[in-house]
């Protein structure tokens, strides 16, 4: 059974006009998806609607047996506790030391009172400081968030979300305000965790090649479709042609 | 490589971007016009002022030497402080949900603008007025004060932390909600260190505010060292008004070097 299963998910933010049109997915096992498209085309809806951060006008959802588009309230926030999500801007509560921020990915699992009250358990403070180990930025545990570099703000945002013990990560253009050196330690340490987590990533990237190096299937949107899903290796002029139209910018 | 296609310059001039709008030089006149008109219906003379000054020296003389030697001075200085310390905390505690509920980020539509008529109600009146009914309903003394007070702190704070949170980062509270944090943990991680900052900023202010006016609901019977200065006024005792008002400006001052220590405390 695969981990999350979409189903004709169709989502119109002006009625009669849909972003994403009939989109019908299967992610399974481990490993990166990259899902490449020109801009404006539905790739970050389509991220978005998975843990209901917009929610989809029509299809189906599945995840961990429950169907996300029809959940709400306390069932709602328990199933996005397992998805751990990555953001193109890092999204870090600025104000907050990078020790709260990645702590925040157990928010799902505490009661409100004992969030006001930072009563995190030793445990998932243990973890949290072994996920900024990993993430290299153990030293940085007591800083503020917004006295961290980009590429050091999106590994405390993907420890994060790993925090959440996660059966999905999801990233939204991880990479984009990013430098290429930067890009790729990002893409290595989500690579990386998931694998030791063994959960899979489906994530949204603007930089063809670097998708294709990392990830083990590529997903082609154009137009509110999927135009290609197969391998990185099935990626040739004629696809990307089909998926970002013209072909003047292909010429070397 | 393909040709650039040649684009043809339009001619444009300064008007096309910068035109002068009628509307904006009739709303000057407009407001000159009703100075005018105003200054001439209040009858506003030279004269007057003139003659006003007079009395006012006179007034002024009376103030030397201020007399400091009666003795409900202190008692009535420090039921303005409490005053004004109680109504400030009071007014706060009840602002911060109805803030939460005005946001519009935060709560459905519905909801904000039933919260923020509410902020709208208690912001309509002068403490004085609010002052001068709460006398009428529990009687004279400190507690119509700080009713009066905690009203218009409740408008005060609730407005502009409504606002503050209204201003919010969006990503923050998306990446907060996205891990299956509940509403108040959403508020805990999201919403509070984004806003504490300027809350304090508010209340210390609010604080201020309220000590200030602590010392004038008096007037009308409300508690506090107004009601003495007050009494001093109608016996034409001057130099007691002189000694009570030098008093105040003494606490206001020390308020304010204590707002500047407490906000460096909580930043």
């Amino acid at each position: 059974m695969s981990t999350l299963s979409i189903k004709h998910l169709v989502k119109e933010y002006v009625p009669g006009k849909p972003v994403l049109k009939d989109i019908s997915l299967d992610i399974e096992g481990r490993g990166i998806t990259a899902i490449i498209g020109p801009s404006g085309t539905g790739k970050s809806t389509l991220i978005r609607c998975v843990n209901r951060l917009i929610d989809p006008t029509a299809g189906e959802i599945w995840f961990e047996g429950k169907d996300l588009a029809t959940l709400s309230g306390q069932p709602l926030r328990e199933a996005r506790r397992r998805i751990g999500m990555v953001f193109q801007e890092y999204n870090l509560v600025e104000r907050l030391t990078v020790m709260e921020n990645v702590l925040s990915g157990r928010l799902g699992y505490m009661g409100a009172w004992a969030a006001w009250r930072r009563k995190f358990s030793d445990a998932d403070i243990q973890k949290a400081f072994s996920l900024l180990q990993r993430v290299g930025l153990a030293d940085f545990a007591n800083r503020r968030a917004d006295e961290l570099s980009g590429g050091q703000r999106q590994r405390v945002g993907i420890a994060r979300a790993v925090m959440q013990s996660p059966g999905l990560l999801l990233a939204d253009e991880p990479t984009s305000s990013l430098d290429p050196k930067t890009s790729v330690e990002i893409m290595e340490i989500m690579r990386d965790l998931a694998a030791d987590n063994n959960i899979p990533v489906m994530i949204n990237i603007h930089q063809v090649e670097l998708g294709k190096r990392y990830a083990e299937r590529i997903i082609g949107m154009s137009g509110g479709l999927v135009v290609y899903d197969g391998a990185p290796d099935g990626l040739d002029g004629e696809v990307l042609r089909k998926i970002y139209g013209g072909q003047d910018w292909l010429a070397t | 490589m393909s040709a650039t296609p040649t684009v043809t310059a339009t001619a444009v001039t300064r008007a096309d971007f910068f035109a002068p709008t009628i509307g904006k030089r009739l709303a000057y006149v407009g407001v000159l016009a009703y100075v005018v008109y105003a200054a001439a219906t209040l009858g506003l003379s030279l004269e007057r002022v003139q003659a006003g000054l007079g009395h006012g020296a006179r007034f002024l003389a009376g103030f030397f030497p201020p007399n400091f030697t009666e003795t409900d001075i202190i008692p009535g200085l420090l039921e303005s402080l409490q005053i004004a310390l109680l109504s400030s905390l009071i007014g706060t505690a009840l602002a911060i949900p109805i803030a939460v509920l005005a946001a519009r980020n935060m709560m459905p539509a519905a909801v904000s603008s039933a919260a923020r008529l509410l902020i709208a109600f208690c912001r309509s009146f002068h403490p004085v007025i609010v002052a001068i009914i709460a006398v009428k309903a529990v009687g004279f003394g400190a507690l119509a004060g700080i009713i009066a007070l905690t009203f218009a702190s409740i408008g005060f704070v609730g407005k502009l932390l409504a606002e503050a949170i209204e201003e919010i980062s969006k990503k923050q509270i998306e990446a907060v909600r996205a891990t299956g944090a509940s509403f108040m943990s959403v508020i805990a991680f999201g919403v509070v260190p984004q806003v504490m900052n300027r809350f304090i900023g508010f209340v210390a202010y609010e604080t201020d505010s309220n000590l200030r006016n602590s010392t004038m609901v008096g007037v009308v019977g409300a508690g506090g060292i107004g009601g003495t200065l007050f009494s001093a006024f109608q016996r034409f005792d001057y130099a007691f008004v002189a000694g009570i008002i030098i008093c105040i400006i003494g606490l206001v001052m020390i308020g304010e070097v204590l707002q500047i220590y407490v906000k460096r405390v909580f930043r």
